[in-house]
């Protein structure tokens, strides 16, 4: 099989999951109305598939401050942190990520992919270790495979399995990078971050925690896990995402260590990349202002997020353990995810569709990110409907 | 370790791959492929990967199966990994 033929073999493969060609995967958005709605093709959608926690996309702050910025300082940067791509709000951006996490440093990095990408690559190298969690995001594996240092895997949220495969690393846990995320993008859930601390002191390794879905989402000032479970200081290094509760798209990785600096000189997803754009820069300051400030947010967020899992719970699906802004209703197979989600489309509403082996567990998931944004109403509508389709699935 | 510590190896490697892909013990070998032959996806291999890592109680890293095709390569990969530790 020559290298066109199979990308053949797999587009062959899409289609027998997509017959008809609606397209669950990159569906056209036709227009954005607002934090919770917008059109596909000729519907109105109730949008639930999208990272908006806080529901920010439209905040007259962040606009504001992204306008003042375009016409101040142009469209783009033109170039990479390490030349030009430097400006004011790059620096201030990151001043202001390391005083919220009372750290001594921050990196500003140009997505929140490239933030994983390099921090981990600039961190490990070959003849280290990473330890990571089975579940974790495609970001995390790719910065490892691009480190060249050894990945291990521990079962997704298993303290005593991660235990075991420490112990077998033997004098290589010094060398050992732990990773693991604040929540888990695809059931929602979070990592059991007392536990892991606890063995990571233990074995004296180091640990990065991503906070990309749990930023803006946890703790009382929306720190993540890490101000929730008060463990602020005992991770070495945080790694996060605008692109979720920020609304923009960048990425971030904080630190006490000083070394944290050095990552500007080896990482090349930081180095070989055009900076963000100073109205990205400028909007994400301002979010994480509204972020900080955003207690009633989050507790309309938490809100919505308990009235949806409850609701779904009741009817009888099976979700993930942890009630989150992330609610997957897992199924059995992927023709039934497939025909729940375009049932809920023909309700509009759109979800995320996510099946093997993006899926964990060569599970099929309907998958719900709820905002703060949704009324209590839309929340019902959503609840109702997946109630009234439930005869879909059940086995 | 030795040669019986291979055959082995073979033998547990052989008896899973039959569970997961749905064939007889007896038509796989050594120098069957497990993606063209046993459609073994990525899926079934990371979660083969830590059976065997709790039976020999060993790590495998993942970025050492890249190469691996058949079930003589994960076999030699194995012993390797289990000779060393």
């Amino acid at each position: 099989m020559n290298l066109l033929e199979k990308l053949d073999a797999a587009a062959a493969a899409r289609k027998s999951l997509l017959p008809d060609g609606v397209g669950a995967f990159g569906i056209p958005i036709e227009e954005v109305y607002s934090a919770t709605e917008a059109r596909i093709g000729d519907r109105r959608v109730l949008l639930l598939g999208t990272n908006n926690y806080l529901g920010l996309t439209f905040a007259p702050e962040c606009i504001q401050a992204a306008h003042e910025a375009l016409d101040k300082e142009g469209t783009g940067t033109t170039g990479s942190r390490m030349a030009n791509g430097s400006y004011f709000g790059h620096r201030a951006l990151e001043r202001e990520f390391a005083d919220f996490y009372q750290c001594s440093g921050g990196i500003v990095f140009t997505t929140g992919y490239q933030a994983n990408l390099g921090t981990i690559s600039g961190l490990v190298g070959p003849g280290d270790t990473v330890l990571i969690d089975g579940d974790s995001h495609a970001s995390i594996y790719d910065g490892c495979i691009l480190s060249g240092a050894d990945i291990v895997r521990f079962r997704h949220n298993d303290v005593a399995d991660m235990e075991k495969r420490l112990r077998r690393l033997g004098e290589r846990v010094e060398t050992t990078l732990i990773i693991a995320e604040g929540i888990y993008s695809m059931l929602g859930d979070q990592a059991p971050l007392a536990e892991i601390v606890e063995l990571k002191n233990k074995y004296r390794c180091i640990l990065l925690l991503d906070e990309a879905h749990s930023l803006g989402v946890l703790g009382e000032t929306g720190q993540g896990l890490v101000e929730q479970t008060g463990l602020l200081k005992a991770v070495d290094f945080i790694t996060g995402t605008f692109s979720k509760s920020l609304c923009s798209i960048g990425g971030f990785c904080v630190s006490n260590h000083p070394q944290l600096e050095q990552l500007r000189y080896v990482s090349h997803p930081y180095i070989f990349t055009a900076s963000p754009s100073p109205a990205t820069i400028a909007s994400t300051r301002a979010a994480l202002e509204l972020l900080r400030k955003g207690s009633h947010l989050r507790t309309q967020l938490w809100k919505n997020c308990t009235q949806l899992y409850a609701q779904l719970k009741e009817t009888g699906y099976q979700l993930g353990p942890d009630p989150g802004p992330v609610i997957a209703a897992i199924l059995d197979t992927p023709q039934q995810a497939l025909l729940m989600w375009r049932s809920l489309l023909e309700h509009n509403i759109y979800v995320n569709l996510i099946l093997p082996p993006a899926a964990p567990e060569g599970k099929s998931l309907v998958r719900c990110s709820v905002n703060a944004a949704h009324t209590s109403e839309q929340i019902k509508y959503v609840g109702d409907t997946f109630a009234k389709l439930y005869n879909l699935v059940r086995s | 370790m030795s040669e019986t510590d291979y055959d082995q190896i073979v033998q547990l490697l052989c008896d899973r791959l039959a569970d997961l892909s749905k064939t007889s013990k007896e038509s796989i070998s050594p120098e069957t492929n497990l993606i063209t032959q046993l459609s073994i996806d990525s899926i079934k291999l990371l979660g083969l990967i830590m059976e065997i890592e709790d039976a020999f109680d060993i790590s495998i890293p993942i970025n050492a199966l890249t190469d691996i095709q058949t079930v003589h390569e994960l076999a030699e990969l194995i012993h390797k990994i289990k000779s060393a530790s």
